[in-house]
């Protein structure tokens, strides 16, 4: 306590004969971040808020009209749009629960003692480092369905992986199990090995079974950050676009942030894009807050 | 833990290891397939069943870089002979490099785009890194108004999907001229990984003793001084691997780069897809290209190991 009366005095005299004073350093360090981040990022929103309301094209110079909330109303009443959502919806759970299983299944398997555990730990970890518009593209060399890997692998003959209008999205998923599980994997080894090992010499002295022991106390302490896992692949999975993108062109995996580059780059529905960028912007800040929320829930513990 | 360890354990541990084995091998598999593509001959590449031993080949890698186009006829022997030898795996090949008028070679449309991916990715890093840092240590050090607020601001730009920001920045970008430039890639990806940045930063900042800089502000330092000779040294593992996550991040970009550029400033991820164009694409070109693109990610994610959850959960979680 003494000490910081000291240094606190030291600190007010010292600034005040040379250099900058504590609040002004604390200004100097935190406001050209968030005057960044205000210019690069909100200002651009707010841009998009205005053009939400207009029937604007980008392709031509015609002035852009106000319409009102016609943009919105449309959107909401458009059976295609309700589509791209239920698609999407589709392909977070398949791929998040995939991961969820994947990723946990082999993190319970990694936690023991294995010779080479760390390199083999950091091999799994490679998939969710690379681009994902690179994966995307060289998965599609092994689902080829003439001389890909993949149904050479699995005695599948020429079956149609991406082509296939029932089968692309799960095409997609797979990939994207593939890809992200290893997230779930090394957030699932961080909560295994926090689980207390004098739990388990207890329940081994109570002659507890693996099913008791796994349900009654692995899952229950693992809990927490598998949520954070979950969360966190939600949310990235709902704004999927370069995977999906590049695997496929099939309507049928036409995900939401496709359906919204489309409408924007292609067709040039500028004012309806902004429109439906808001939609989706409303759900992924959602999910944001949900994840932070939990977040410091869990950082309290 | 030793005493209670029963036969069936040991035996549900071996099942388990190899177990482990066969996931590994699973989940490398493509990964080694895209880069064993990438020094296969042509013919090689495609075949039904695959080839899995063959003659490795570097004419992948140089027709990646080169402008070709199809030979009618075979090469003569004096133009052979006089080939180098790299020119010579493309005659092989039943292809010619493309010269100019003066002979000199054609380049193709890839080391420009690894050239911008270097430069935007090193760029956005520095910058981002550099602001996160002092950002950071202002939300570590000193007391903020509502900094829980500004930190879920700052975390909620991250979360933008690309394609959101992107519209509105199309937009302007086109009126003020930035479309197709690095300086418009470079932007953009500064501002999405500062948010990151000072995220992850802050994490290591906190760990930093506050003792060490109120002893060098006892001895005199400034509280700028203590800044830049204690904590930035402390700091520096920190740094490394935060500016490693975000040039990963940045090196990665798709959705943007596809949006935001088409040519001079064109980055390798939108650039490497659209070779395969109409017709057969030469998967082993596309496999050299995407190989040497992945290799300096393969290479970050070994230096990074020991700090990758930390880095993919945002700092939330550290061992």
């Amino acid at each position: 306590m003494a000490t910081t009366m000291i240094t606190t005095l030291d600190r007010s005299s010292r600034a005040a004969a040379r250099g900058l004073s504590d609040i002004s350093i604390r200004n100097l360090f935190i406001i050209p971040t968030i005057l960044f981040l205000i210019v690069f990022n909100i200002f651009p929103l707010i841009y998009s808020l205005g053009y939400s309301f207009t029937d604007f094209r980008a392709s031509t110079s015609a002035a852009a009209n106000f319409v009102g909330l016609q943009n919105y109303r449309d959107l909401l009443g458009d059976p295609y749009v309700w589509s791209n959502f239920a698609i999407t919806a589709k392909y977070v759970i398949i791929s998040v629960a995939g991961q969820l299983l994947v990723g946990f299944g082999v993190a319970m398997l990694l936690n023991r003692d294995i010779p080479l555990k760390g390199l083999l730990t950091t091999l799994l970890l490679l998939p969710m480092m690379l681009s994902m518009a690179v994966v995307g593209l060289f998965w599609k060399l092994l689902y080829d369905p003439s001389f890909g890997i993949i149904n050479y692998a699995l005695g599948l003959g020429t079956f149609e992986w991406l082509s296939d209008p029932k089968m692309a999205l799960y095409a997609v998923a797979l990939t994207d199990i593939w890809m992200w599980s290893p997230f779930v994997m090394l957030l699932s080894l961080a909560g295994l090995s926090a689980v207390p090992k004098h739990l388990y010499e207890a329940a081994a002295i109570d002659r507890a079974g693996p099913f008791y022991t796994f349900f009654r106390i692995t899952l229950p302490l693992v809990a927490p950050i598998l949520m954070i896992a979950v969360i966190f692949r939600t949310m990235e999975a709902f704004k999927t676009f370069d995977l999906a993108y590049i695997l496929t062109s099939q309507p049928t995996a036409e995900l939401i942030s496709i359906r919204l580059y489309k409408m924007a780059f292609q067709e040039w529905q500028t004012g309806r894009s902004c429109a439906l960028a808001y939609i989706v912007l409303i759900m992924v800040l959602a999910i944001t807050n949900i994840y932070v929320k939990y977040l410091n829930k869990v950082k309290e513990r | 833990m030793a005493a209670v360890r029963t036969s069936s354990e040991i035996g549900f541990n071996r099942v388990a290891i190899v177990a482990v084995l066969l996931v590994t091998i699973i989940f490398l598999a493509p990964i080694y397939w895209i880069a064993s593509t990438a020094f296969k001959p042509r013919n090689l590449a495609t075949t039904i069943p695959p080839t899995v031993v063959f003659q490795p080949e570097i004419s992948p890698f140089v027709k990646l870089f080169t402008k070709r186009s199809q030979l009618r006829n075979p090469a003569s022997p004096e133009e052979y002979a006089a080939a180098p030898w790299w020119e010579r795996v493309v005659f092989d090949g039943g292809e010619k490099i493309v010269r100019d008028g003066k002979g000199q070679v054609q380049w193709s449309g890839y080391p420009s785009r690894f050239m911008n991916s270097l430069i935007v990715a090193i760029t956005s890093t520095v910058l981002a890194v550099g602001m996160g840092t002092f950002t950071a240590y202002g939300f570590s050090r000193f007391r903020v108004k509502g900094e829980a607020d500004l930190l879920f601001f700052i975390l909620s730009t991250r979360m933008l999907p690309p394609v959101v920001v992107a519209i509105p920045m199309f937009l302007m970008y086109r009126a003020v001229g930035l479309n197709d430039s690095h300086l418009g890639l470079i932007i953009l990806y500064t501002a999405f990984n500062l948010s990151f940045s000072v995220w992850l930063m802050k994490g290591f900042m906190d760990e930093i003793p506050k003792e060490y800089e109120e002893a060098a502000l006892v001895d005199g330092y400034t509280r700028m001084e203590a800044f830049f000779k204690i904590v930035l040294p402390e700091a520096a593992t920190g740094i490394a691997a935060t500016a490693v996550f975000c040039f990963i991040t940045a090196w990665n970009e798709y959705a943007f780069a596809l949006i935001m550029t088409s040519r001079r400033a064109q980055t390798a991820p939108p650039f490497i897809p659209s070779q395969i164009g109409s017709g057969l694409p030469d998967w082993t070109v596309i496999a050299a290209g995407t190989f040497l693109f992945l290799l300096p990610v393969a290479i970050f994610t070994f230096l990074l190991r020991n700090h990758l959850l930390r880095g993919m959960s945002f700092g939330a979680i550290r061992k």
